[in-house]
């Protein structure tokens, strides 16, 4: 069995910050991590493995310098690490990034084998679209299985799997057919402390990099900002309210700072308070 | 890195605006996907028609609604409905098959239909199903789609302005999608306002018949499991919603955010900190990742206001902010404002709320 687990470095955004005067990111220093919704689909990825057989290959497209990732994926026990890189691929969209992803993971496929199933996170914490994984699935012809909490069985040998996916109003027990994307849900696992072994094995290990050309990609067309239909006109800061809000004073008690913000909420919305009577009597 | 020359010198795609390709043209009209779940319309639905009717009334063309379903799942109703809510067509595609979402099927008719019909703007629901199909409908039609929009817009030269959080939510960006069609977007539950229904309002039904079996579609629905009384739900739809962050310092002390929000008969939720650091599950989480909430009144305890958690409350009629730091950026969108700890703040309301409120109920109860 062949798993692959579609991961992105991405910055640790509770530390991004915004340039208080040109209201640009400043990337300097930011401290990078996988993305943590990634994690889950890497985790359930290696449990598939530990059960059924096989290998768990991580691929990852970014710059250089998202080797760490694939470092870190592979201490907590992946088997192997693909960086795809390559100047083409800057400003990629999502149409765009699943592209060359799909074309490296039939790379992936022709040098290792076809995988039975890719994993993604749900989605990105930095983009947060969720369409790359739907994307890969789309142009492999996998079928698309998003935001599933659990992997209930797999018979590899019948090529089917059940699984539960989160559905509005509720969960969907499905059947489905290999080969299948996967977008694990949050929470739906922990991520594994790697073992003493991994984390050796990892420091050493090669991490295959490939560029357009070493994946396969002929179509440069469909790389990079050229082959993104959509296009990034403004980046801008919210305008702040030209009202600023009324401050409530603080008194040396904190019951008298109540009664006196409470006072002026009803002042500023009087129908409030019949709400609130309202909904108490509703409980 | 690759050997190849260096490509063309990037003026970006900005600058790379031409004409519309010739076979685009023939692309009118914006469609708004109608989502129904198990014979409800999802109210996101009716949102985006009120934000569709907007675009088509400033693009001067007409606004459809897609609905896809079972026979008998309430299709034929949630195709008649599109009208009271705005819309001047609803193409209606009735299929046993269709029943129960599924991403083969649903992509396959949603795809049909488009390039059937030629919308030139394709509005969904940015819930579990919609983004879902989303996806896949566009990379099939390779065309843009936009996620999560927190305003739609057209401007001058007749395109779709899609604005959106980026950078994890710390910036907003405009996005279009020039030479493709359609442009496609989708927008969170509650993030745009409810249209009034009007009621006898009338339009065009269009039957679409699909040749879709059984047999084709290789995912099965082994069965469905309703959720009990979604947390979700209420705190999407609650009307006073109290919430806290970091600034509460612990995980503990959102049983203070807990506390009041029961006497206020409300829901509770949190900023994305608190989800990340294992404080609250991801259903409570407010922002442009989580729940987007419109309450008559939001209350913010120790939460600084990144953009991405004000894009999500910032439909709310009012908003209290509890912050310590009189320059947080809640307080930009707050129109009240208590600068002090929340800590101790929210027992001292709780109790001044629940003194307030209290003998009011029981008087009503009483008469």
């Amino acid at each position: 069995m062949h798993i692959v687990v579609c991961i992105k470095q991405v910055p640790d955004s509770a530390q991004i910050r915004v340039h208080p005067v040109t209201n640009t990111i400043m990337r300097q220093g930011v401290p990078t991590i996988i993305n943590p919704y990634d994690l889950f689909a890497l985790e359930e990825a290696m449990r598939l493995r530990d059960a059924h057989g096989g290998m768990v290959t991580v691929l990852t497209m970014g710059p250089p310098m998202a080797e760490d990732s694939l470092r870190k994926a592979l201490t907590y026990g992946a088997d192997r690490a693909v960086l795809l890189t390559d100047r083409f691929f800057a400003g990629s969209d999502t149409l765009a990034t699943s592209f060359a992803l799909a074309q490296a993971i039939r790379k992936i496929g022709e040098t290792w084998g076809a995988p039975e199933i890719v994993f993604a996170g749900k989605q990105t914490i930095d983009g947060d679209t969720a369409q790359v994984g739907p994307g890969i699935a789309r142009r492999l012809g996998l079928t698309q299985l998003t935001y599933i909490s659990k992997i209930t069985s797999l018979d590899a040998k019948a090529g089917s799997i059940d699984l539960e996916r989160r559905a509005e109003g509720g969960a969907q027990n499905l059947r489905a057919t290999l080969p299948c994307l996967i977008t694990m849900l949050e929470g739906s696992n922990e991520i594994r402390r790697g073992t003493f072994a991994d984390a050796l094995r990892a420091a050493r290990a090669p991490i295959v990099t490939w560029n357009a050309a070493a994946a396969g990609i002929e179509d440069m067309l469909k790389c990079g900002l050229r082959g993104s239909p959509t296009v990034v006109k403004r980046v801008f800061a919210p305008a702040p309210r030209a009202d600023k809000a009324k401050q409530i004073e603080i008194k040396p008690r904190a019951a008298d700072t109540a009664g006196a913000f409470i006072e002026a909420l009803f002042e500023v919305r009087p129908s409030l308070e019949s709400d609130m009577v309202e909904l108490a009597v509703g409980q | 890195m690759s050997d190849k020359p260096a490509p063309p010198a990037a003026g970006g795609r900005a600058s790379m605006k031409k004409e519309l390709p010739e076979h685009f043209k023939a692309y009118k009209n914006v469609w708004v996907l109608v989502e129904i779940e198990h014979g409800q319309v999802h109210p996101v639905s009716w949102e985006l028609m009120g934000e569709g009717r907007k675009l088509a009334d400033k693009l001067g063309v007409e606004l459809a609604g897609v609905v896809i379903g079972g026979v008998a799942a309430g299709a034929r109703e949630a195709a008649s409905e599109c009208f009271a809510y705005g819309a001047d067509i609803a193409y209606l595609v009735e299929n046993s098959v269709l029943a129960d979402y599924r991403n083969e099927s649903f992509t396959r008719v949603l795809t049909e239909l488009v390039n059937a019909y030629k919308p030139e703007i394709l509005l969904l629901g940015a819930t579990n199903l919609g983004r879902d199909l989303a996806g896949s409908v566009a990379t099939t039609l390779a065309t843009g789609l936009t996620a999560d929009c927190t305003e739609l817009a057209v401007d001058a030269d007749k395109s779709l302005a899609a604005t959106r959080p980026t950078f994890g939510g710390s910036l907003l960006c405009t996005i279009y999608t020039l030479n493709f069609r359609p442009q496609m977007a989708t927008v969170r539950p509650r993030v745009m306002a409810m249209p009034a229904r009007q009621e006898g309002r009338a339009g065009r039904v269009i039957e679409h018949a699909v040749d879709i079996s059984e047999e084709s579609i290789a995912t099965k629905v082994l069965s469905f499991l309703p959720d009990k009384r979604s947390a979700k739900l209420n705190l999407a739809y609650a009307d006073i919603v109290v919430a806290g962050g970091l600034g509460l310092g612990g995980a503990e002390n959102l049983q203070l955010v807990r506390n009041l929000a029961s006497v206020l008969g409300g829901e509770w939720g949190c900023s994305r900190p608190c989800v990340q650091k294992g404080w609250a599950p991801a259903e409570r989480q407010i922002g442009q990742t989580g729940k987007t909430i419109r309450p008559k009144l939001y209350i913010a305890a120790g939460i600084s206001g990144a953009i991405q958690h004000r894009v999500g409350v910032e439909g709310a009629d009012l908003i209290v902010a509890i912050n310590t730091d009189r320059n947080a950026p809640i307080l930009d969108i707050a129109h009240l404002a208590i600068a002090t700890d929340a800590i101790r703040m929210l027992p001292a309301l709780t109790e001044a709320f629940r003194a307030r409120i209290s003998p009011h109920s029981r008087d009503r109860l009483a008469g």
